[in-house]
């Protein structure tokens, strides 16, 4: 490439760059986003393709991502709540865990608190039967369930959290008490995956990503997807076709502070709503197997009190919340 | 067999071309400065450096994380040696001699061992990675709750090893450890206990902030109380820096013994890195001619542990890449890794990708060698540490402990917890109440609890569940041999004195 035709490019890139930034005091915005777990996980992963879309397409000028880890994020929480108060500068990544996690930890601080600003991703969760297992369809496990829920093991991820949620709403949608469901949380997906595959539980529930390999190479036998919709690339069909008035999705949204301006809100809904149609948010999204599910504005605040309330009725159900 | 090894070899290719060679080399370096430094792991290297490394190649940049990974698991053990603070749990084992030796101006050996036994552990591993990966697997999962709690019963037994001379303060010291196991989230039905409002407490007690409490600030405070009283020397160098012919012919077989424990531990779903070490120290103490220098710095106490940590990493690979189940919290980030790349690991990767994860199995043996070439060198001036003078050796021991706690755990309640484990490391080492007992109490407390309450909601409370497989009966067997041999022995020995 000679010199004369690199610099037209440049140029010409950077005209277009100009061009796809129509509020150029945007990127002027110096962003701080709280992920309130450690490195590796969703949160965390969220936090960091946030950053990634955001500095990569020019939205904004840095993007600084914290983590504050533990009790299911609600240690982050708090310190957002206590520190960034009317603070239009940063944002919080928060999920349906946290929504269980406040009210299993008593945590002091709850969602109540921060301003809502988007939902950005809502991941299907499937339930599955080891390979041998009698359990052909989502019907026979239901009548297992019916006729003595404490004898389905089910397996998932921690207390309280969306997969908890999710066999308690089944075992309730196949007419069984919910309270009465045998659930043994183990922490991360690789153990309740080798839990799975050893046979040692009935039914497994988890992210639809965290099993797909096995379900493809036919160690796993997936019954239903937990979304509304089918899953692209995914045979599986979802527990509504099938009769189950169930739907439980893993969510994760970013919430702003506490008591800042209307302006500092719509400075940041319109930020995040640029970044989920940029080209780099869609390449992560598909790197990362997430499902697209953005719902910002008056529609996200509804959703996430109604999540609350559900959640708050779920775990108490199954006894997790007096 | 003749597959694997054709595999292997083409794996060998990949994994020496020199861009791949470049990021082994980063990523043991990488590894090597992070798991010297407390508080930063394996595994907060690699998240961070995930986000730098999307536009790599996957298999330059998932070398380089294999990389990080077996250097974090030999820089661990440097901190434990030379100045008695684990920078991760599985290390926590080696201080109990390693430091010994180091104050007994045997530093260099105690390293030597470290490191060698180290990289033999990590290459008989990594041969047992390529060999059995699949037919090992296939055994893990087999693993139910009930056989991880006879395992648990079995560490427990073992940790009489680390009781010193007492028995009644080893238990106090062990129970003082189950109690803080206790302390946050009850995992089976998300309920707190024991944490009074405190959010940081939900999560239970940080073993490293527990660790670096009894064991760094807990010694530095002893010896600023001694100090008015009588100097401790401390010898940086005593007799050879190299292992002398003594040495080796004293470390290869707990080498060995290391390696067969931490492999098939660490290829366990819940099996983990600390649990091989404690049975390494266990199995060295009751074989070693030389009991008398247990606990004064016997350096089959070193090499056994290490080797068997470092072994365990390599099994940790194994259930990752054959079923993509990540065991270890580095071993799920590097799960995310492959997943960046679109790759899913698990039986169809070695179909869909051979060159990828032969490449990274070659690139391990790669990544071994050039840690025993970067860390043999580097004995000697981590020995000399030893020589800088005791007040400000201290001082920097501080400064580093509440470094590396707060960077695992940003909190002011976190640092006042080391500081208070810190004055109970000092009472306890006041009083000669050991305190590795109450550090593996934390680590296998929650673990037993966890897995004793699984089996029986699974089993739905039918206690017979616990000696229900062939495995959790042979384990239970070893422990009630572990426990009451010696008791017999004992017996034996006074009835023929008696007859006498």
């Amino acid at each position: 490439m000679s010199f004369r035709t690199s610099v037209r490019r440049v140029a010409l890139a950077a005209g277009l760059a100009l061009a796809a930034m129509p509020g150029a005091a945007l990127a002027q915005m110096e962003l701080k986003i709280t992920a309130p777990a450690g490195p590796g996980g969703g949160w965390d992963a969220a936090a960091r393709s946030m950053q990634q879309a955001l500095t990569g397409a020019g939205l904004a000028r840095s993007v600084q991502v914290t983590n504050v880890t533990g009790a299911g994020g609600t240690i982050g929480l708090a310190q957002f709540v206590n520190t960034a108060r009317g603070d239009g500068s940063q944002l919080l990544v928060n999920g349906i865990t946290m929504v269980g996690a406040i009210l299993t930890n008593k945590a002091p601080v709850g969602l109540d608190r921060v301003t809502p600003i988007a939902r950005l991703t809502a991941d299907p969760l499937v339930i599955v039967v080891p390979k041998a297992s009698p359990h052909q369809t989502v019907q026979d496990l239901a009548a297992a369930i019916r006729a003595e829920p404490g004898k389905v093991v089910w397996a998932g991820g921690s207390a309280g959290g969306a997969d908890h949620i999710l066999a308690a709403l089944f075992a309730q949608a196949a007419g069984a008490d919910a309270s009465k469901i045998n659930y043994i949380p183990f922490s991360g997906g690789g153990e309740a995956l080798a839990a799975m595959l050893g046979g040692h539980v009935t039914a497994g529930v988890s992210g639809y990503g965290e099993f797909e390999s096995q379900i493809k190479s036919g160690r796993l036998r997936a019954l239903a997807l937990s979304s509304p919709e089918r899953l692209a690339g995914a045979e599986v069909p979802t527990l509504k076709e099938q009769g189950m008035n169930v739907e439980v999705v893993n969510w994760r949204a970013v919430v702003a502070a506490p008591d800042i301006s209307a302006e500092q809100k719509q400075a940041l809904t319109a930020v995040v709503d640029k970044m989920v149609k940029t080209p780099q948010w869609t390449e992560i999204l598909k790197a990362r197997g997430w499902s697209d599910a953005y719902l910002s504005g008056d529609g996200f605040a509804a959703f996430l009190t109604a999540e609350r309330e559900r959640v708050a009725d779920v775990l108490r159900t199954v006894g997790l919340v007096k | 067999m003749i597959e694997t090894f054709a595999a292997l070899s083409q794996g060998f290719l990949i994994a020496l071309t020199p861009a791949n060679l470049l990021f082994a080399l980063v990523g043991v370096l990488l590894g090597t400065a992070v798991g010297v430094l407390p508080g930063i792991g394996p595994a907060l290297t690699v998240a961070l450096l995930l986000p730098v490394t999307f536009k790599l190649d996957p298999a330059g940049s998932l070398i380089m994380f294999a990389g990080i990974y077996y250097g974090g698991m030999y820089g661990g053990s440097t901190t434990s040696i030379l100045i008695n603070a684990p920078g991760e749990s599985a290390s926590m084992i080696t201080a109990l001699e390693g430091n010994r030796m180091a104050k007994a101006g045997r530093g260099g050996p105690a390293l030597a061992t470290a490191a060698i036994g180290s990289f033999v552990a990590g290459t008989i591993a990594t041969v047992g990675l390529a060999l059995f990966a699949p037919q090992l697997v296939e055994v893990a999962i087999g693993f139910g709750p009930a056989d991880y709690f006879a395992l648990m019963v079995l560490a427990f037994v073992t940790v009489s090893a680390t009781f010193g001379a007492s028995p009644l303060r080893g238990m106090t010291s062990l129970f003082l450890g189950l109690f803080l196991g206790l302390v946050g989230i009850d995992s089976l039905t998300g309920q707190t206990r024991l944490t009074f409002g405190v959010p940081e407490l939900v999560d239970g007690i940080e073993i490293t902030t527990l660790a670096v409490g009894l064991f760094a600030v807990g010694e530095a405070l002893h010896v600023a109380s001694r100090r008015l009283h009588a100097t401790d020397e401390l010898v940086p160098v005593r007799g050879s820096l190299w292992m002398s012919r003594e040495d080796w012919r004293r470390s290869w077989k707990p080498w060995l013994r290391g390696s067969l424990l931490g492999f098939p531990i660490g290829a366990l779903p819940a099996g983990g890195a600390e649990i091989p070490t404690f049975l390494s120290y266990a199995v060295e103490r009751r074989l070693t001619k030389h009991p008398d220098q247990f606990g004064q710095g016997a350096i089959e106490g070193v090499a056994g542990p290490e080797a068997a940590n470092n072994a365990s990493a390599a099994g940790t690979l194994m259930p990752l890449l054959t079923l993509g189940l990540p065991t270890s919290a580095t071993a799920a980030i590097m799960l995310a890794g492959f997943q960046q790349y679109g790759l899913n690991p698990g039986p169809l990767l070695f179909v869909e990708r051979p060159d990828l994860v032969w490449g990274l199995i070659a690139s391990l043996f790669v990544a071994n060698a050039m840690l025993l070439v970067l860390n043999l060198p580097l004995v000697g001036l981590w020995v000399r540490m030893l020589a800088i003078p005791q007040p400000w050796l201290y001082a920097g021991i501080l400064v580093f402990s509440a470094m590396g706690t707060v960077a695992t755990n940003p909190s002011p309640v976190e640092l006042a917890m080391l500081l208070v484990f810190g004055l109970l490391g000092f009472g306890m080492r006041r009083f000669d109440y050991p305190i590795a007992p109450m550090i593996v109490g934390l680590i296998l407390g929650p673990l037993a609890e966890a897995q004793l309450r699984r089996a029986l909601a699974m089993s739905l409370g039918d206690p017979t569940v616990l000696v229900g497989s062939p495995v959790a009966v042979v384990l239970l067997a070893l422990a009630a041999v572990a426990l009451l041999a010696p008791l017999l022995f004992r017996g034996l020995a006074r009835f023929q004195a008696a007859e006498d």
